[in-house]
């Protein structure tokens, strides 16, 4: 028998076979270390995201680069620790481009799985929007570098058969990408260019003709949450006493598409319970288009791109007791936020000027007072004003919307489904 | 024994990938495509890996910077001593602007962090020659000799050492007359463990910055059993305000190198390499000299200084602009040719260090007091210094006052007594060990300088940069220097520092435009935290050090940057920032 060794997790004692890394121990012994970079057959771990932080000996430091040794005492799941793991995970959608809904991973990936099981609604940081390329010159893979989170897998793993690399950074800092030799990546086989695809945890790696799709609800992150108390979480917005009376709700879409409007009346029968209990004010839904009352809760769909957005959105904080970021766009700016990596003229010359559907000869980008002024990039709502609950999802699920706001005007506590927590 | 025979016997492969790189990156001013794939065959690697390496130095280029290649430094010290005119000017005079070359292609214009001449500021490299003290018309001058013919190497400066301050009664440790060979000699006399027990003794702890007692290092190094094993000497000097190591290897090369030699008989090892940063290519052939010198003398070679069976030799490589290479680990992963990105903690460089050998990384100051305490005996240089922190310690002194340049202090000098010998100009605010280091508030100007007392904050621990700053002087701008530092500055590997250092940049440009209110500056707070836990290196654990320890320090000076009419619902937005573009289109 191989020489074990006694360690603690959490307080609790365990066994442990010498020479393996504190993330195996974990999850043989059925506790979750959220990692992303980490990768069974890949020694030594690369290190390279730290959402598998820890305190270990009372020293921050990640369970995959941590080769276990006797007496080794492990505090995993502290609310700071879990709340730094988060930001972890925050911070890399914070960084990329990442548009769940427009993805070839979206389902099978990584990162979007680890959002789901430690629930990121939104980051807490002000996304970056660097301008990253998408590279189509491989001539059997695409290179998607909004998607790339720096994992390092594939510049260790994927090789040719005569052991040359085929992936690996360029520059440094903020400017990190991982760069593809063109040469190299047309001698890989079939397999290991699938392999490649495979290995990387997001959509950065995309083999041509190779598909990810299954239906909705099939692909490996759908339905079950690897945690096992994942759906007994409960959770209360805290701010919130039950309001009394018939509650008053406004809803409005900003730069959106109405799609979170149309999954909030979806909810089937039980649309007509909540209509009982809720009146509408400024809504589209009643077309109000102003506010005739103060309103228990403000439901916001789309980000801010213009001017209008901006004068609109304050007055829901004026009118409304609580606002809710319904849907991606809304919590960080979403699909319209493409635009927000390239420069704004450049958009409208390609809207107005240039692009094959424009009048032969335009000359004209809109302009008039009486139009609203275009902003530079889409901002998310959270930037403007303070924003009190987010749902995301694009859209969001009817059964998450509904608890959530059920919840804020009612108190109820609730739980949200793993298989209802989504960005596409 | 030539060196060359000693390098390929133990030093294969990529490892001589930077020095190639940086032969075709002299001779043509940048690096092509064609010599992008010889490289490649020639180590027998893709494209892509060598464009990686590349891409990642800063003094690597893959397009032509112009006949001279001119490096600004743009440092917060530079800043406040004139840089904006220089970089003004030198934009006049030679028609590029930053970032590129001229039309004729006579003129490469980059900016690049401290060049290690913060006591001789504003300063430049032109063609790797150093340029000091510039002022609008001397640069005007520059580029007119250039023009005319004059070669950098004939018109440059030769930076002086400013030595500023000894202790008293010539008690130096570090510049007194070094007679070589003598401390090599003591060595034999006392052998391996002998040399460690004094070592012990003096609690010598590296001067890098880390502090890491030196003997440890050299007895985990000695008993490992791995053959062979290294020593490497770090001259990197990175951290802005630093420039201890260049004065020490201007003036006490010797010393270095008997120190190295030092540890080679202590751990076991035949063979050293300086690393010395790109920025101080100038300094290369002085340290080159002081080794041939070691080498005739029978100092360096075969049974060194006549102790039968030990053998030594020591090469210098160059590293090429990247200041993570300072890190012990990017250090070695650059010595292999490499991209400089620091290693997990899989293994410490004394298990399994350059080429996965035993390795001892010390810095220049480390071995320089090493061979000094060998010279002189720990017990002399206990007299120096104050109980639990013996000896004297180099100070890189620049800033606002007078007489910036290097200052050897006994340990338990208070903060006071440094800022009057400097005669600091109405000092407010004091950054010590550079920006990944501490800084301090003039009220604090009692505390001492020492190795001691580092948990309870009551002494004060200097890396090497003593950075001083009047009141006049913005510290956000201040902290947006070192942020912009640390994000150019990071390796990439790691989500905390790669992406923390930009959003906290971000975050603080909030601050210095007016938009931020109280949330903003917890926010800063816990998340300059979270990339100090989480980071892979010191880098990004140091990085928000500044940070944090200044919103400590300035309470007021951050909430009077606050939006006053912040009521918790809406937030500042800058509807005339957001518009401007849009408003081209007005018809
Ligand atoms: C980002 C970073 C930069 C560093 N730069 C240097 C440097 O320029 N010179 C140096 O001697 N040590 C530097 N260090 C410290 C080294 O990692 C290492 O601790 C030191 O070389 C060990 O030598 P010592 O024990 O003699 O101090 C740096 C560390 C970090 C994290
Ligand atoms: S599915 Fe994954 S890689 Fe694709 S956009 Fe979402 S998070 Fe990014
Ligand atoms: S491309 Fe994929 S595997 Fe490679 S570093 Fe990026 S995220 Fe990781
Ligand atoms: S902390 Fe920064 S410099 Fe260090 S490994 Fe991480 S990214 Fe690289
Ligand atoms: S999983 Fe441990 S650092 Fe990425």
């Amino acid at each position: 028998m191989a020489d074990m060794l006694n360690i603690t997790i959490d307080g609790k004692s365990i066994q442990a076979e010498k020479g393996k890394n504190l993330m195996q121990v974990a999850k043989e012994n059925g506790i979750f270390i959220p990692s992303l970079c980490y990768y069974e057959h890949i020694e030594p771990p690369l290190g390279t995201c730290r959402v598998c932080t820890c305190k270990i000996n009372g020293k921050f430091g990640p369970a995959c680069t941590e080769k276990i040794s006797e007496g080794l005492s492990v505090e995993v799941n502290s609310e700071e620790l879990k709340d730094t793991r988060k930001a972890l995970v925050e911070m890399m959608f914070a960084e990329g481009n990442h548009i769940c809904p427009a993805c070839e991973k979206s389902g099978n990936c990584d990162l979007q799985h680890m959002g789901y099981e430690l629930g990121v609604s939104s980051t807490r940081f002000q996304h970056l929007f660097k301008d990253r390329i998408i590279d189509f010159k491989p001539s059997r893979m695409v290179m998607e570098h909004n998607r790339c989170i720096k994992c390092l897998r594939c510049v260790v793993d994927v090789k040719t058969d005569d052991g040359k690399k085929v992936f690996t950074y360029q520059n440094r800092g903020n400017e990190t990408y991982v760069g593809i030799d063109y040469d190299q990546e047309v001698k890989l086989t079939e397999e290991q260019a699938i392999n490649a695809m495979k290995i990387c945890p997001t959509g950065a790696i995309i083999v041509r003709g190779a598909s990810l799709a299954a239906p909705f609800g099939e692909r490996k992150f759908d339905m079950e949450s690897v945690q096992k108390d994942y759906n007994k979480k409960k959770q209360t917005h805290k701010s919130r006493q039950p309001v009394m009376g018939k509650k008053i709700v406004a809803t409005v879409s900003l730069a959106g598409c109405f799609g979170c409007h149309m999954s909030l009346l979806d909810i089937d029968a039980d649309l007509l319970d909540v209509v009982e209990l809720v009146s509408f004010d400024k809504s589209p839904l009643t077309d109000f288009k102003e506010f005739t009352s103060r309103c228990h809760i403000g439901i916001i769909e789309g980000g801010v791109c213009n001017s209008e957005n901006v004068e609109t959105l304050r007055k829901f904080r004026e009118h409304c007791d609580v606002l809710v970021a319904l849907g991606e766009c809304s919590v960080w700016g979403g699909l319209p936020s493409m635009r927000n990596s390239i420069p704004l003229s450049e958009c409208l010359e390609e809207a107005y000027l240039n692009s094959a559907t424009s009048e032969p000869g335009a000359n004209i980008i809109p302009y008039h007072e009486d139009l609203p002024k275009i902003l530079d990039r889409v901002y998310a709502c959270n930037e403007i004003v303070k924003i009190d609950y987010y749902i995301p999802g694009c859209p969001p699920d009817a059964n998450h919307i509904w608890k959530a706001v059920k919840n804020i005007l009612w108190g109820e506590e609730y739980s949200i489904l793993y298989s209802e927590f989504k960005y596409d | 024994m030539p060196a060359d025979t000693v390098q390929q016997l133990v030093e294969p492969g990529q490892t001589q990938m930077l020095n190639q790189l940086w032969e075709l990156q002299l001779q043509n001013g940048f690096i092509n495509d064609n010599d992008i794939k010889l490289i490649a065959e020639r180590f027998d690697l893709s494209t892509i890996e060598v464009e990686g390496v590349v891409s990642f130095y800063h003094f690597f280029h893959r397009k032509p910077t112009g006949k001279y290649t001119i490096y600004l430094n743009n440092s917060i010290v530079a800043d406040i001593k004139g840089f904006n005119r220089i970089k003004e000017t030198f934009e006049r005079e030679t028609g590029a602007v930053f970032g590129s070359v001229d039309r004729t292609g006579t003129f490469g214009l980059f900016l690049t962090p401290c060049i290690g001449l913060s006591d001789q500021e504003p300063s430049a490299l032109i063609n790797f020659y150093p340029f000091t003290n510039l002022n609008a018309i001397k640069v005007k001058d520059i580029i007119a000799s250039l023009r005319n013919g004059a070669t950098p190497e004939s018109i440059c400066d030769t930076p002086a050492d400013n030595i500023r301050y000894t202790p008293p009664g010539n008690k130096s440790i570090f510049f007194k007359k070094f007679i070589d060979g003598s401390a090599l000699a003591n060595t034999a006399k006392l052998g391996a463990e002998g040399v460690l027990e004094e070592l012990k003794k003096t609690e010598l702890a590296g001067r890098g910055g880390a502090y890491y007692p030196t003997w440890k290092k050299w007895k985990a190094a000695k008993d490992q059993p791995a053959l062979p094993k290294y020593i490497v000497c770090n001259a990197d000097e990175g951290e802005p305000g630093t420039f201890k190591d260049r004065v020490l290897m201007s003036t006490q090369a010797n010393s270095l190198i008997e120190g190295m030699m030092i540890c080679g008989y202590t751990i076991g090892a035949e063979y050293g390499i300086i690393y010395l940063r790109g920025e101080y290519r100038w300094l290369q052939h002085k340290l080159e000299d002081a080794i041939s010198e070691y080498r005739k003398t029978g100092l360096l070679g075969k049974d060194c200084g006549n102790i039968k069976g030990f053998n030594f030799d020591i090469r210098i490589q160059m590293g090429a602009g990247s200041y993570v290479c300072g890190e012990e680990t990017a250090l070695l992963e650059s010595l292999e040719g490499r991209r400089g990105e620091p290693r997990t903690k899989w293994f410490f460089p004394v298990e399994k260090g350059y080429l996965q050998k035993p390795t001892v990384i010390n810095n220049v100051e480390t071995f320089c007091a090493a061979a000094r305490i060998l010279e002189m005996g720990a017990d002399e240089y206990l007299q120096m210094g104050i109980p639990g922190s013996p000896g004297t310690k180099l100070i890189s002194v620049s800033g606002d006052c007078k007489l910036p340049g290097i200052y050897e202090i006994e340990w338990g000098m208070t903060v006071a007594e440094l800022l009057e010998l400097c005669e600091a100009d109405d000092p407010y605010y004091i950054q010590v060990s550079g920006p990944s280091g501490e800084c301090i508030s003039i009220k604090e100007k009692y505390r001492r300088i020492s190795m001691l007392d580092l948990l309870a904050r009551k002494d004060i621990r200097c890396g090497g940069s003593f950075m001083i700053f009047n009141k006049q002087r913005d510290l956000v701008k201040v902290l947006l220097n070192f942020s912009e530092f640390f994000k150019s500055e990071s390796c990439g590997i790691c989500t905390p520092c790669r992406a923390g250092n930009f959003i906290i940049q971000r975050k603080l440009e909030r601050l210095d435009n007016g938009l931020a209110n109280e949330k903003d500056l917890e926010e800063l707070k816990s998340w300059s935290t979270i990339m100090k836990n989480t980071s892979r290196c010191g880098l990004g654990k140091t990085a928000t050090n500044s940070l944090i320890f200044s919103m400590d320090k300035f309470h007021d000076y951050f909430h009077s940057k606050l939006d006053k009419d912040f009521n918790g619902l809406n937030l500042k937005f800058d509807m005339e920032a957001a518009t401007e573009e849009y408003e081209k289109y007005k018809i």
